[in-house]
């Protein structure tokens, strides 16, 4: 393996692809767009987690991975019932409109 | 040298897709966007050395969890909901701010005193065997802590829209 691509270089791209979602989530309004972008940071902790298990040559990184998968399927069903629940009470799921606790 | 190649190709199209995913205006595209982002991050792990996780990102997030976004979404109506870019002007300016100060921080990180992170390990046996040994030894009860966690969130999703169901009767 002739590798000029180190490490360094999939932590990188994971910090990029974290920025991006990060951003998304600060700019964006609309609900949907802002929860892909959560998806999006925790896939970018994914690709850090197994680009070190790689460096480190220890698999409990993969396994790490393998749970913050099942929490995010977890974290989805629920964040959607959410919006789905939210969009039939108010129409709409722009989040500047979604300010009162009480239904 | 192929693999600098290769890891720079897929590294530009997971950029490509991530900002797709940011930049849409139509959450269907941005659905998409994050379906090729996560194909490509499913390219990388094989390239890690794990095969394993590769196939659980494409059959659990780019397969599952994606399907039920673009199920909602064109539950919801996508269309309707287009063009929600908004806020004032210098919210913007304040979040691209903030993100370039997150990057600056990730990159000095990296850059700044080295990693400190060495040589790189010999290439371990990962394939589905070994990780599932590593997981019934090692992880028995977090994982059996997660299948309570599924429950309990299969169990709120059935509350949520049972109540809300009852309500619009």
């Amino acid at each position: 393996m002739s590798d000029l691509i180190t490490i360094e270089w999939y932590l990188a791209l994971s910090a990029l692809l974290f920025t991006i979602g990060a951003t998304g989530v600060l700019v964006r309004r609309n609900a949907l767009i802002i929860f892909m972008s959560i998806e999006l940071m925790l896939n970018a902790a994914n690709l850090a987690f197994v680009a070190l298990a790689r460096q480190m040559g220890d698999l409990d990184g993969q396994i790490f991975v393998f749970f913050v998968m099942t929490v995010a399927a977890a974290e989805v069903a629920v964040g959607l019932a959410l919006i789905v629940t939210i969009f039939r009470t108010r129409s709409s799921i722009n989040i500047d409109e979604i300010n009162m606790m009480k239904g | 040298m192929v693999t600098t190649i290769f890891f720079i190709l897929f590294a530009a199209l997971a950029i490509a897709g991530a900002l797709g995913t940011v930049l849409s205006r139509n959450p269907i595209y941005s659905a998409l966007s994050l379906i090729l982002t996560m194909a490509m991050l499913a390219v990388f792990y094989i390239m890690l050395n794990a095969p394993f996780i590769a196939m659980v990102q494409l059959a659990v997030y780019a397969g599952a969890i994606m399907v039920l976004f673009i199920f909602v979404i064109m539950l919801l109506g996508a269309e309707r909901l287009a063009g929600l870019t908004g806020g004032s002007r210098w919210q913007l300016y304040l979040a691209l701010l903030l993100a370039g100060l997150l990057f600056v921080l990730f990159g000095t990180a990296l850059v700044g005193e080295g990693t400190g992170l060495g040589s790189v390990a010999a290439v371990i046996e990962a394939g589905p065997a070994a990780v599932g040994l590593r997981l019934f030894e090692a992880f028995v009860l977090p994982f059996e802590v997660t299948s309570v966690l599924l429950l309990v969130a299969m169990v709120g999703v059935l509350v949520l829209r049972s109540k809300e169901q009852k309500k619009g009767e």
